[in-house]
């Protein structure tokens, strides 16, 4: 099972002092919370990609790539890659160079994006959403697993005898997770490939992802990937901890009151109840997380959002020391209890290594 | 004979109501024409007043509250829809275009509708045509052809041109929904389209 958090990277003004931190800061402090992440023994860190303000993280590769540089062990990932308006081409070849750069630690969550200018901005129709999400990482795919291609297709330029360079690390591509807040569509795509699905798990109750989680389940096993409990099921989550509740809550209202998003909407209380968001102690996070496996069946990756919002740097990083310190190791022990041991690790570039050397096969390898 | 459900939403925010109270009677009409055709009728009040904040805050968060989420689907389950609405501003309230607005796209296509309004004088019976209209159109919705507008003066006097109008924009609900098979949820999570057909551009 792996831990880490993951960062939509939003410039929001902190609303109990006012202050906006520059485009600079904001960077700056998402690099450091990477590496944080890493020290406190988390092991992932995934990073938006948004192209409107007040969002900071256009150029995801960029910042993960320097990311890798200072660190040893962390997986960098993405939440999420816009599989609908990036050119596939460009996304085979920044994130094989990234995984070359990272010694593989790279894997990457594709999306489609919720802004709606941004399809326009880059040449595309928000209405060819799905269409662009399915026939993208089709040729995304072969790009990464055929040395030349020749390809057509309706929404970019035909291909012909191309190779995406760098090669992918050893011959193998970044592991994909498939995001998707709400369509069936998405579930069904991760499901056929037998990649990962990776919920939200943010906005919406836990009934609403169980039909997507099932439903992608499901369908893995029936694209005979293996059965339903071996799909690669990864959740977000959103978690606020000080030692004892009274202080998180009261600490996180005005945050949460004004988030974006959500915020001047329905109370915090509401909202806890509602969806996964966890404001309180480390015990109260810790048994909050634990439930999901009840929901959602034994996962293999749990990513929390822990830095928006206009929470200041220094918050941030004291969340990490408790999820690092308090809330993690145990998640780690009581995640692996009742187990079963045919339901694999989320894969990494050893493991899937391994797996194509024929040792084991790729869902069931595990290497954490 | 059928089960049949109606669900009868009234957007009126007085305590008592008259939006209710012709709400009501549409719905006992419809269920009175749909009983002497043999069906078993229930009926589903929804007072949109009730979830006005969990409406909000719907719009907000993009997602429907435990509260409100049942109600939805009450409404969107139904085989035919009450829907009735005080006249503000020559039009439909905020409050009723807001539940209509977070209903999730296609879920009354095709249903039957009945519409009504109320309001203070006769003068804005026309909300009903160039408003709630083209509202329905929109959601694809078979509305009935009688809708039936009640101003305060229609509550009393010896005429009662109320009644017959109720009784026949009933009896066109009940037709409309009598006319259909009950209602089936479909649900895109448990069948999805196959991936070989989004492939193909399906």
């Amino acid at each position: 099972m792996q831990f880490g958090i993951f960062s939509v990277g939003d410039l929001t003004p902190d609303p109990t002092t006012g202050r906006t931190p520059s485009e600079a800061e904001r960077i700056k402090a998402m690099v450091t919370i990477a590496q944080k992440a890493e020290e406190v023994g988390l092991d992932v860190f995934a990073t938006g990609e948004h192209h409107n303000p007040p969002f900071v993280p256009s150029s995801p590769t960029t910042m993960l790539g320097y990311v890798a540089a200072r660190t040893e062990r962390l997986i960098l990932s993405t939440a999420t890659t816009l599989i609908t308006t990036n050119d596939p081409v460009k996304i085979a070849e920044d994130y094989a160079m990234l995984q070359h750069l990272s010694d593989g630690r790279t894997d990457l969550v594709l999306g489609r994006g919720n802004t709606g200018p941004v399809y326009p901005w880059f040449g595309k129709d928000i209405r060819d959403g799905i269409a662009l999400a399915v026939e993208n990482y089709a040729l995304l795919h072969r790009l990464w697993r055929e040395d030349v291609v020749d390809w057509q297709g309706k929404h970019r330029t035909p291909l012909q005898s191309f190779t995406s360079t760098p090669r992918p690390l050893d011959g193998v591509p970044p592991f994909v997770w498939h995001g998707s807040i709400r369509s069936p569509e998405i579930a069904e795509q991760a499901a056929y490939y037998g990649d990962g699905f990776f919920a939200n798990n943010i906005f919406w109750p836990k009934e609403h992802y169980q039909r997507l989680i099932g439903l992608y389940r499901r369908r893995f096993e029936h694209y005979g990937h293996g059965s339903a409990d071996q799909a690669i099921v990864g959740l977000g989550g959103q978690a606020f901890l000080r030692k004892n509740s009274q202080d998180a809550i009261r600490e996180f209202r005005p945050y949460f009151d004004n988030a974006p998003v959500y915020g001047h909407g329905p109370s915090l209380e509401d909202f806890m109840a509602e969806t996964p968001l966890i404001v309180g102690s480390p015990q109260q996070v810790i048994d909050r997380t634990l439930r999901f496996r009840e929901d959602f069946g034994d996962y293999q990756r749990q990513l929390f959002l822990v830095d928006h919002a206009g929470l200041p740097l220094k918050t941030v990083l004291e969340q990490l020391d408790l999820l690092g310190g308090e809330v993690v190791p145990v998640l780690r022990e009581e995640f692996a209890k009742g187990r079963p041991a045919h339901v694999p690790d989320a894969p990494t570039h050893a493991s899937l290594v391994a797996a194509r050397a024929g040792d084991v096969p790729s869902t069931q390898e595990a290497t954490r | 004979m059928s089960e049949r459900t109606l669900a009868v939403v009234a957007a009126g925010l007085g305590r008592p109501s008259t939006t209710r109270l012709l709400a009501d009677r549409l719905g006992a009409a419809a269920a009175a024409s749909l009983r002497e055709r043999g069906d078993t009728v229930t009926l589903v009040p929804v007072d949109l007043r009730d979830h006005a904040h969990d409406l909000v805050d719907n719009l907000v968060t993009g997602f429907p509250g435990g509260r409100l989420r049942g109600v939805l689907e009450g409404v969107t389950g139904a085989d035919g829809l009450v829907a009735v609405t005080p006249v503000f501003n020559a039009s439909y309230s905020g409050l009723f275009k807001t539940f209509f607005d977070v209903l999730e796209p296609g879920s009354l296509e095709g249903r039957p509708v009945l519409l009504g309004a109320t309001g203070g004088t006769a003068r804005h019976s026309l909300a009903i045509d160039h408003a709630m209209r083209p509202l329905f159109a929109y959601l694809r919705a078979t509305v009935a052809p009688t809708a039936v507008y009640a101003a305060s003066e229609d509550w009393g006097g010896d005429a009662d041109p109320l009644t017959p109008r109720v009784e026949r924009a009933g009896r066109e609900l009940a037709d409309l929904v009598a006319g259909r098979a009950p209602a089936v949820a479909s649900d895109p999570y448990d069948e999805p389209t196959p991936f070989a057909d989004l492939l193909a551009g399906g």
